[in-house]
């Protein structure tokens, strides 16, 4: 388990075994927060060696996690409101346009900009401890969406899934090719080896991820954070590849990158026209939904950057 | 209950779809011959191939499509 970063993170692991000590305390800072989620979380994808296999559905640890939900929830709708007081919501067939105009509107520092042309092996092997938090387990909060979906959306989630977990070629699961990746420079492959590392931001980023897939009522928004995630990759992916080239990285991280090019470029038309397209035209309400779901990617994505970036003491 | 079509539609699904200022989509090739006569095996269900020809892994799309002006 995750090592504490405050009162509430202290308490989850003796809730994670059965044996809490009183009731759960109040987070103490928002890192506790985002790390106490996340933990609860977990539980619903490969748990830990040292918690109970029935903490998932304890109705303690739902409790709290529900607790937690609500707030991240708000706190995501209240920066979507303040980034677009008034958005329109698209008829249901301008949505893919919708969706390309807000990713072609985000303003975000690119940290693949900064890979590509200056950043040192040290920065590089630090987003990729930060990115394996979600690459280690990429596309799983996603597959959580599938049943609750409308047909044609269905169907086109689980072509994109597909290809996400190697056309059932374990070998090229996206997820085992990070692994790989993570070996090949050095770093650990295993699921959640730097969680301890992880910044709060890119805590929140995961947790939110969790939270868009694991409740029906925000399956718009999971699905507008996926098309919003493959929209801006592929053209990031390239600039990667460069940046690891560039510092002498090859092998298994470059494939990783490389393949992503690729991938990300079918992706994000399958995501923008056949998934969300589709959805909006069977369930009008969630069109607005989609657009927060994508904003709060692009804003997730910018809130690590910016965050590295001042880190690193590099212009932005 | 009763959420979804009341009937149950044949969709369209075309195995070739071409989007608007994107690549065109192909559901189901095993192989594809690029412009310069090369041909590509293919190991996904589906392919994006590129036809702003601007892309840096021709025949496949890229994404770079979005970085140059529409005509």
């Amino acid at each position: 388990m995750p090592k504490p970063r405050g009162r509430l993170s202290e308490w989850i692991p003796g809730l994670l075994v059965g044996q809490p000590r009183g009731s759960a305390p109040a987070a103490d800072s928002w890192d506790d927060e985002a790390l106490s989620l996340w933990t609860l979380q977990e539980l619903s994808y490969r748990g830990f060696e040292d918690a109970s296999d029935h903490a998932e559905w304890d109705p303690r640890a739902l409790v709290v996690r529900y607790e937690l939900e609500v707030a991240l929830e708000a706190r995501l709708r209240a920066r979507w409101a303040d980034h677009e007081p008034r958005a329109a919501v698209p008829v249901p067939a301008d949505l893919p346009a919708a969706l390309e105009a807000l990713v072609a509107a985000d303003d975000g520092p690119s940290l693949a900009d900064h890979v590509r042309r200056r950043a040192d092996l040290d920065q590089v092997l630090e987003l990729l401890r930060q990115r394996s938090v979600y690459q280690l387990k990429e596309a799983d909060p996603t597959t959580w969406v599938v049943p609750r979906l409308p047909t044609r959306a269905k169907a086109a989630l689980m072509e994109l899934q597909f290809d996400e977990y190697g056309n059932g070629n374990p070998n090229r699961l996206h997820a085992h090719l990070f692994a790989r990746g993570m070996e090949a420079v050095g770093l650990r492959p295993e699921y959640g080896a730097y969680v301890d590392d992880a910044l709060p931001e890119t805590l929140e980023l995961n947790t939110t991820l969790s939270m868009f897939g694991l409740h029906r009522r925000l399956r718009g928004a999971a699905m507008g954070h996926l098309a919003a995630f493959e929209m801006s990759s592929s053209i990031p992916a390239r600039k990667i590849v460069q940046g690891l080239g560039r510092l002498g990285l090859d092998g298994a991280m470059v494939g990783y990158y490389d393949e992503h090019v690729e991938a990300d470029a079918i992706h994000e038309q399958v995501a923008a026209h056949a998934i969300c397209g589709t959805l909006a035209e069977d369930e009008p309400d969630q069109a607005a939904e989609i657009l927060f779901g994508a904003f709060t990617c692009l804003d997730l994505e910018a809130r690590v950057a910016r965050t590295l970036l001042d880190a690193w003491g590099v212009d932005r | 209950m009763g959420r979804g079509p009341v009937s149950a539609p044949d969709f369209d699904h075309p195995d070739v779809v071409i989007h608007p200022h994107g690549p065109m989509l192909v559901r189901g090739a095993s192989s594809v011959q690029d412009a310069d006569g090369t041909v590509h095996r293919v190991e996904r269900a589906v392919v994006a191939l590129c036809r702003c020809d601007k892309s840096s892994r021709l025949p496949w799309c890229d994404g770079t499509h979005k970085v140059i002006p529409r005509r």
